[in-house]
């Protein structure tokens, strides 16, 4: 039953995943690799990483997709010029690969992985995510708030290169607002009656 | 569930097969500079699930760990890498990756 779910959910990822790299449409692309992302949670899901596989869609699904997706359909692109020379590329990239899979294909072979016994999701624990919490924050504690740091530079590298200032636009300057002194605004003149100022 | 047949091989072939994908999308989309950073998200999806195919079926739970690191830093790259690209759109009107040496001074 297992094994079944396993082909199903692979047979979909590997798809996906040609179709992300094959479509004419970025956007297309954008869903495909959404629905990729979903299914390799489904099958992290399948041998006991729930929270991982939760991680999963909530990070690549809701955040990292729906960048890509407002980032295709804000850039005024013309995808057809992008798309040419896909045919020339195509016997490199096909060559590049089946040497790239006959690498990896003969390292697996050579390799011994043991024999599976020790399957073991959670070890030490009733659940994935109290496994998981457990040692993210005691062993894992400096690597977690690393983690928290490349995110916060991540995010300010993010601000910093879009953030574009317009020289013509008047914004209201707080500092220089509340700052302001009577003897700025008001002038008192003392008018001799009957000639003006 | 019966996971006497579901293995670790199984596992890594889908890995090997995402990453080969991956690596040939970089290849064969080389003007199409988002279609390379999805393929770049895929390779690391396919390094994800080697980390914790691995992490389970050898009863450490070190590896799922490390599988959340390598998703903190893959949200990182994407964001910075589409921020880049945005600027560069912005200032150049287009994104042909072949063009871009001319940020070079």
């Amino acid at each position: 039953m297992a094994l079944i779910a396993f082909y199903i959910l692979s047979t979909i990822v590997v798809l996906s995943a040609l179709f992300v790299v094959a479509a004419r449409n970025p956007v297309h692309s954008v869903l495909w690799l959404i629905l990729a992302f979903f299914t390799s949670a489904g099958l992290l899901v399948l041998i006991g990483a729930e929270f991982l596989a939760m991680l999963l869609v909530v990070v690549y699904v809701g955040a990292v997709a729906v960048l890509f997706l407002f980032v295709v359909m804000m850039l005024d692109i013309d995808f057809v010029a992008l798309k040419q020379g896909f045919q020339n590329y195509l016997v490199i990239g096909m060559l590049v690969a089946l040497a790239l899979l006959a690498e990896i294909g003969i390292v697996a072979a050579a390799a011994t992985f043991g024999s599976g016994e020790t399957f073991q999701p959670s070890p030490g624990a009733a659940t994935n995510a109290e496994a998981l919490s457990k040692v993210l924050y005691t062993d894992y504690l400096l690597l977690f708030q690393m983690s928290g740091i490349v995110l916060l530079v991540a995010m300010m590298g993010a601000i910093v290169l879009t953030l574009r200032s317009r020289p013509n636009v008047k914004r209201q300057n707080i500092a220089q607002q509340t700052g302001r002194k009577r003897k700025d605004a008001v002038e008192l003149k003392d008018v001799p009656p009957g000639q003006g100022i | 569930m019966d996971y006497a047949q579901l293995g670790l091989g199984h596992y890594l072939a889908v890995s090997a097969a995402l990453f080969t994908i991956g690596v040939f999308g970089i290849f064969v989309n080389r003007k199409n500079i988002i279609v390379i950073l999805m393929s770049i998200e895929l390779i690391l999806l396919s390094v994800n699930i080697n980390l914790v195919a691995f992490s389970v079926f050898n009863g450490t739970i070190m590896g799922q760990v490390f599988a959340m690191l390598v998703l903190t830093v893959a949200a990182a790259e994407a964001a910075v890498g589409l921020a880049i690209l945005v600027v560069y759109f912005r200032n150049r009107g287009e994104i042909a990756v072949e063009d871009v040496n001319v940020l070079r001074g």
